[in-house]
């Protein structure tokens, strides 16, 4: 397996202030990587930091994404180098019709046929997230990722907002992302991910390779995201910063 | 009326209300004799009409008239039960002088733009929806500037009778030689009660062209009206400020849309005087700036209880260069009045351009989406054969640089 993602002692601001404080994390080729953490760690920001967010300005580090750094590169250049990403917090764009951004952004056509897939038929000619309910802006962007077909996905907090009966549907769609499909079964994981959660969900559909605890800007810990989860669960995040241990077995 | 005459021709010292005075002695009146144009697919003026939003094969149009400077040059042989379309010339033999309707709606001394027109004598289109009658299609007119260091002085007239309803497209445009030229357009409109008019005005002039037109509506009980403005190219000086009077339960809707390019100074809104009880308007505006100056105004006065009335102007700044200036004025004379207006002047957001630009498009991509979206996509109740000419204008304007 090649690395995918290598984060390397990544440093980022954002309003002016040090938000990343040295990151270091990798994602292989393939894999599907959660990322845990408590409110104000600054997982936000470093989604927006790969994806090249003019907000989160880089000020030491590197982010080698296939092997090349892509710090300096634009957005739309890492987009069409195949990253792609989910925001927690998407804007909204008046007059701008979300069925046209769909296209603009198809490798394949044939998604905007399938809107109904993910309830989003009734959508397409409405302003991009304007008057959106949490789980409408949840379906919303996964069509325009499906459509996009990136090999990379940056997730922020896919399930965080969204009801019982849309998670079924938000975490199928998830998975139809991540792995590539043989009719109804899917065969082999082709796109690698980076998914936020806090509650852990997201790992119901789709299976995690690894997690990481990020604390303060920087990554605490690695360990298999299940093992994380427990001990999230059991110990909040409280911990976290006397604990010495980079992984939790 | 010697009387009158007097008063108008002193009137031509009045300089408008709004935007810089022209002097009209630096302009010769405009040709009568236009051009007869038989066909206008096969016409030279083709083009030009079709930028503006007039289509030559009149396909899904009730009728199409043309002028040239100051003559008509086309009136399309098209005739529709409950329609009438001549000119104003005509129509004043035809109609016993049209008595209730020439110069009633518009004080010909308002300015020296009006007064000019009448004391030319100006000629224009009439059309008439007799009462009643839904007209389907668009009736579409032309005015074309043909000559430089011309006036184009045109006097027109539309009558929407009781129970009657029309959808009005005029294009408006510079030709060939002309450049430095004036457009004055003046134009009266009555609705009688019942009834609807949407009047959708697309102009495309050069870039040292000034334009006046004057525009006033008598909007009768239970009417509507709507009033959409479209300008995307450079022009030298627009200033164009129409007003409505609005009777018991009737509704007004403005919509304008600009991009004020370099070179170009834009002064554009409306009035709306909210007579009646119970009667509404809306105002909204959507404007870029390119570098030129742009103006959007907009007043509301309520005059009566019950009324409801909103305005909104956007603009943004694309470049810099320019001065954008949005005046949004409400005026109430009664109590029981809801009257509300919004303004917004900047740049556009940029975590929107990047947002797009996060699905795989560059920056200029990117914002001309939003552009596109900001200037014809955010405003309800365009019509669609608008909406059409839009896009197409939009996409001619070249937004991406
Ligand atoms: N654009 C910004 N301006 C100012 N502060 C910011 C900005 N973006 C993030 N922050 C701050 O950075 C910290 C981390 O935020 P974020 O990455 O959203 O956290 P998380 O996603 O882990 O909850 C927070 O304290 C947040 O307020
Ligand atoms: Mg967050």
């Amino acid at each position: 397996m090649s690395e995918m993602l290598k984060i390397v002692d990544l440093h980022a601001e954002a309003g002016g202030r040090e938000i990343l404080k040295g990151v270091n994390l990798t994602v292989e080729e393939g894999e599907t990587c959660v990322l845990f953490g408590p409110n104000g760690s600054g997982k936000s920001t470093l989604l927006s930091t790969i994806m090249g967010y003019s907000t989160c300005k880089v000020t030491s580090g590197q982010i080698l994404f296939k092997g090349k750094d892509i710090s300096s590169l634009s957005i739309d250049e890492r987009a069409r180098m195949g990253i792609g990403m989910m925001m927690q917090r998407p804007p909204n764009i008046f007059g701008v019709k979300l069925g046209d951004l769909v296209k603009a952004a198809s490798k394949d056509e044939g998604v905007l046929g399938n809107a109904e897939l993910f309830k989003m038929e009734g959508f397409l000619d409405r302003d991009i997230n304007v008057g959106f309910s949490g789980g409408e802006i949840k379906r919303s962007e996964l069509l325009q990722l499906t459509a996009q077909k990136p090999e990379f996905i940056l997730l922020d907090e896919p399930e965080s907002g969204v009801d019982l009966e849309n998670i079924d549907l938000i975490g199928g769609k998830i998975k139809d992302l991540l792995y590539e499909h043989a009719g109804p079964v899917s065969v082999q994981r082709h796109v690698s991910s980076l998914i936020i959660t806090h509650t852990g969900q997201v790992l119901d559909y789709v299976g995690a390779d690894r997690g990481y605890i990020m604390k303060n800007g920087r990554i605490q810990c690695a360990g298999r995201p299940s093992d994380l989860l427990k001990h999230i669960k059991q110990n909040g995040y409280g911990e976290c910063d006397a604990c010495q241990a980079k992984t939790i077995q | 009326m010697p009387g009158k005459d007097d008063s108008v021709r002193e009137a031509l010292k009045t300089k408008g209300a709004y935007g810089k005075d022209i002097d009209l002695d630096a302009y010769e009146e405009g040709d009568r004799d236009a051009d007869s144009v038989k066909d206008l697919e096969d016409s030279e003026y083709k083009r030009y009409m079709e930028n503006v939003g007039v289509v030559a094969d009149e396909m899904e149009r009730s009728g199409t008239l043309m002028f040239i400077d100051n003559g008509m040059s086309h009136c399309s042989p098209k005739t529709q039960e409950g329609l009438e379309m001549s000119t104003v010339s005509q129509a004043l033999k035809d109609h016993d002088g049209l008595k209730d309707f020439i110069w009633k709606a518009m004080d010909p001394a308002k300015d020296k733009y009006t007064a000019k027109t009448y004391l030319e004598d100006g000629d224009g289109f009439f059309i008439r929806v007799k009462s009643g009658y839904h007209i389907k299609n668009p009736v579409q007119s032309c005015m074309l500037l043909n000559k430089e260091k011309s006036i184009q002085n045109l006097h027109n007239i539309i009558v929407v009778e009781d129970g009657a309803s029309l959808e009005m497209i005029t294009g408006c445009s510079t030709i060939r030689h002309a450049n430095d030229a004036l457009h004055v357009g003046v134009t009266e409109i009555y609705l009688g009660e019942g009834s609807g008019l949407t009047y959708s005005m697309i102009h495309s002039w050069g870039n040292k062209t000034n334009v006046r037109p004057r525009t006033r509506c008598v909007v009768g009980k239970n009417s509507h009206y709507t009033n959409n403005y479209v300008i995307l190219n450079p022009v030298g000086n627009l200033q164009s400020f129409p007003v409505a009077d609005l009777s018991e339960n009737a509704s007004a809707t403005y919509n304008t849309i600009c991009i004020a390019h370099e070179g170009s100074d834009i002064d554009t809104g409306g009035m709306v005087n909210l007579n009646g009880p119970g009667s509404r308007a809306e105002i909204m505006s959507r404007s870029i700036s390119m570098g030129g100056k742009m103006c959007a105004r907009g007043r509301l006065v309520g005059n009566s209880p019950g009324v409801k009335a909103h305005l909104e102007c956007r603009s943004i700044i694309l470049k810099d260069g320019g001065a954008t200036l949005a005046i949004p004025e409400l005026e109430a004379h009664a109590a029981d009045v809801e009257m509300t207006h919004e303004a917004a002047v900047g740049k556009i957001a940029r975590d929107q351009i990047e947002y797009i630009m996060s699905r795989g498009l560059d920056e200029d991509q990117a914002v001309s989406m939003i552009v596109r979206g900001f200037l014809s996509g955010s405003i309800n109740g365009l019509p669609e054969s608008l909406q059409k000419e839009l896009d197409s204008a939009i996409e001619q304007a070249n937004l991406g640089d």
